[in-house]
């Protein structure tokens, strides 16, 4: 089966992740109950006409999309594959309050077509005449490595010789609230929960690396529901099938969110306390369905420049070479998911 | 690597089992009715409803009181269950299973009920988490039992059988033994004034390739098969029913909700299937089109199937006047028409046609045909151009 490479990542984050530098101004969230994304100038790639019609999902994902297949060269893909967890809220949203407050009545189709969940990856491949296989994946925190996986089989099959695939995730102010009402959401920086945010991350992934090449992605795994006790050996047995011991992983990259269910990121990195660095992102970013985007565009930086941003540092460590690193995620105990990524 | 399915499971507007689903296609019998369980404005319409409440589904499930199905992860639970006890698959975790679910609508069903009142009281709130497509997924995995690999995929009405060509993937790169595939939607007044809105729906009984045909009649259900590697079935004998031969899926990108004219993703989804089966066109004796009856989706899949079979066109019926469009259930619940169709080597017939359309030669088959049928093709085509074929074969 062929070895499946990163040769470009793109990413829009509650961070200035979009102009090519690497988190050097970026801040520690330590008030905000919800962090919105930081939105490039859209005018650079989508006509103002065209993007009055398009929700933020799919302004965001168009961007960094196109920015992801500039960097690789590649202008049609063979595939597009989109990961959502919460899909196209804000067409959901407007569409399912007309109905309601119109008794359904009155009603224009717009922000339905726009709700479907496959919206965002049909207007990229609509805006790339890209025919090509189209999927999308809705499942919670591992939609974006729902998508990863099916790339990566895309490649191991030989279906494709590159794919394009992201994840994309937007909030409105009423989903927030839902979120807040069930304590999934923080209502404010004290009380339960984690801080939400939204973003976009698309890569292009391909069967033959290139000279943009971060870093080669060996293998995605997902796990529906886990017990703590059950984590270490759903992590080794994930290394041992690629040959290799928690002693030879150099970075992990752990989703702690600061919600009661970061105990799983805890057991993870007593796994690894003897061998690797374990970095913490999402004080950055934020928790969404597809925040795993952003992890792996940063660990894929991380590789291609063996440089850790200095903020992300728990504390002034000096690190050997990062040849092997794992992304671990998981969201309220549900929806486990492993990224192992080697250096080339 | 041959991928075999083993077990079968369905709920729809004609049936609660494999048997009743078989008996309504053989006798003509259409599911399509007034609504009983659904709680909307446009009730002159007909729909494809599965005519049990939620609460006696809540009952056949066993589900406790205070449960937080929606009627889409209830329908899916039942179904997936099915499969399984069809497949007759005993400790599930004892190898490797996954379960690949669909939906589109999701727990909208009960969110629509409950938006505003979700801020007035705790009692509902229980459904704001079940509304997620994922978690239906979550809750259907949990009712059969299945740890490990669980997904779901939205890709409108295609979105099931695309959950088919993932699991299929999963076990081709060795990543999994077994499979649990297919997807569920519920009726919902989301999707009733979406379309609506979009004016697809017929006022009376769908029509597919008929030259007056109006639009489609809603549908709700659920369907899912049992798929398995040889491997597995070297270790644990159970019978096949049917094999997955080739799958393909294109995309149109023509329109967001509109089908091109030429068919061009239908065409590309047929012609990929067909490589990865290694059949030539001709070795296809039945084709399950997608078939809504809209006057776009008809005369673009009229085309498709044209370029693929020229003048060797073979027996092709809809059966969507049966069921309705069950949407992101369509495309496995369809599947599982194909191989019942294999299986008992008959061509079910496309029921309410009477007028054959002008810009193309294509007929569908009218009246229950016997047949021998060793290959059959299914097509499922969703909005945002997404394009699924699957064919499946009696060996």
């Amino acid at each position: 089966m062929s070895k499946v490479y990163i040769n470009a990542g793109a990413a829009i984050s509650a961070q200035a992740t979009f102009d090519g530098g690497f988190l050097e101004n970026a801040v520690i969230n330590r008030q905000d109950v919800f962090l919105p994304a930081i939105e490039p100038d859209y005018k650079a790639f989508i006509s103002p006409v065209a993007s009055r019609r398009m929700s933020k999902a799919v302004k965001m994902a168009i961007i960094a999309s196109a920015q992801a297949l500039n960097e690789s060269g590649v202008s049609v893909p063979d595939a597009i594959i989109t990961g959502t967890g919460a899909g196209c809220i804000i067409d959901s949203e407007k569409f399912l309050k007309a109905i309601i407050d119109n008794d359904e009545q009155f009603l224009t189709p717009t922000s339905f077509i726009q709700s479907t969940h496959n919206t965002v990856g049909a207007q990229i491949a609509l805006g790339l005449n890209c025919k090509g296989y189209n999927f999308t994946y809705v499942n919670g925190a591992v939609s974006f490595e729902s998508a990863l996986l099916d790339a990566i089989m895309q490649i191991e099959l030989q279906q494709a010789n590159n794919v394009l695939v992201g994840g994309v995730d937007e909030m409105t102010p009423y989903f927030l609230e839902l979120q807040q009402m069930i304590g999934h959401a923080k209502s404010d920086i004290a009380t339960v929960g984690s801080v939400q945010s939204e973003g976009a991350g698309f890569f292009v992934l391909a069967n033959t690396p290139t000279e943009s090449t971060y870093a080669a992605i060996e293998d995605v795994t997902l796990y529906n529901k886990l017990s703590i006790a059950e984590l270490p050996s759903f992590i080794t047995g994930f290394l041992r099938k690629h040959h290799l011991e928690p002693s030879q992983i150099d970075l992990v990259v752990a989703g702690n969110n600061g919600d009661v269910f970061d105990d799983y990121y805890d057991k993870a990195a007593h796994l690894f306390r003897n061998y690797a660095i374990t970095v913490q992102y999402k004080q950055l970013t934020g928790e969404y369905f597809t925040v795993s985007a952003f992890a792996l565009w940063l660990a894929s930086r991380i590789i291609k420049e063996q440089h850790i941003p200095e903020i992300l540092k728990p504390h002034a460590v000096k690190h050997k070479a990062i040849k092997n690193v794992l992304i671990y995620n998981q969201y309220r105990g549900l929806d486990h998911s492993l990224i192992l990524l080697k250096r080339v | 690597m041959r991928i075999a399915v083993t077990g079968m499971g369905i709920i729809s507007a004609i049936g609660t089992s494999l048997e009743e689903n078989l008996y309504h296609l053989k006798y003509g019998v259409t599911g399509i009715t007034r609504s009983e369980n659904l709680s909307t404005r446009h009730n002159g319409l007909l729909f494809g409803e599965v005519k049990f409440s939620n609460e006696h589904l809540a009952r056949l499930l066993g589900l406790p009181a205070d449960n937080n199905f929606s009627r889409t992860a209830m329908l899916g639970a039942y179904a997936a269950q099915q499969a399984l006890e069809n497949a007759a698959v005993k400790d599930i975790n004892h190898s490797r299973t996954g379960l690949i679910s669909a939906s589109s609508v999701s727990g909208m069903d009960m969110t629509e009920k409950y938006l505003y009142d979700f801020k007035e009281s705790a009692e509902h709130r229980k459904y704001i988490d079940s509304h997620h497509t994922g978690n239906v997924t979550h809750q259907i995995a949990g009712y059969i039992g299945v740890k490990g690999l669980v997904t779901t995929i939205s890709t409108a009405c295609s979105s099931s059988a695309n959950a088919i060509m993932m699991g299929a993937n999963l076990i081709r790169t060795g990543r999994l033994d077994r499979v649990v595939v297919g997807g569920t939607d519920a009726l919902a007044k989301f999707t009733v004034n979406g379309f609506n809105s979009l004016m697809i729906l017929t006022d009376g009984y769908n029509r597919p390739f008929d030259a007056n045909r109006k639009g489609l009649n809603l549908g709700e259900g659920a369907a899912y098969l049992v798929l398995e590697s040889e491997t597995l079935l070297k270790k644990e004998d159970r019978p096949v029913l049917a094999y997955l031969a080739g799958y393909g899926n294109a995309n149109d990108a023509y329109h967001q909700t509109a089908s091109s004219e030429t068919g061009e993703g239908a065409f590309l989804a047929m012609e990929k299937a067909l490589a990865l089966a290694g059949l030539e066109p001709g070795a296809i004796s039945y084709v399950n089109a997608h078939g809504t009856a809209t006057v776009n989706n008809d005369l673009s899949e009229a085309r498709a199937l044209e370029r693929i079979f020229g003048n060797q066109m073979p027996d092709i019926s809809s059966t969507k006047p049966f069921t309705g469009h069950t949407l992101a259930a369509a495309g496995s619940i369809e599947a599982i028409y194909s191989i019942l169709a294999m299986k008992h080597q008959l061509v079910f017939p496309n029921l309410n046609f009477q007028t054959p359309m002008e810009e193309v030669a294509i007929q569908p088959q009218q009246t229950l045909k016997e047949k021998k049928i060793d290959f059959a093709l299914s097509n499922s085509f969703g909005f945002g151009g997404n394009c699924s074929t699957l064919i499946f074969s009696k060996k």
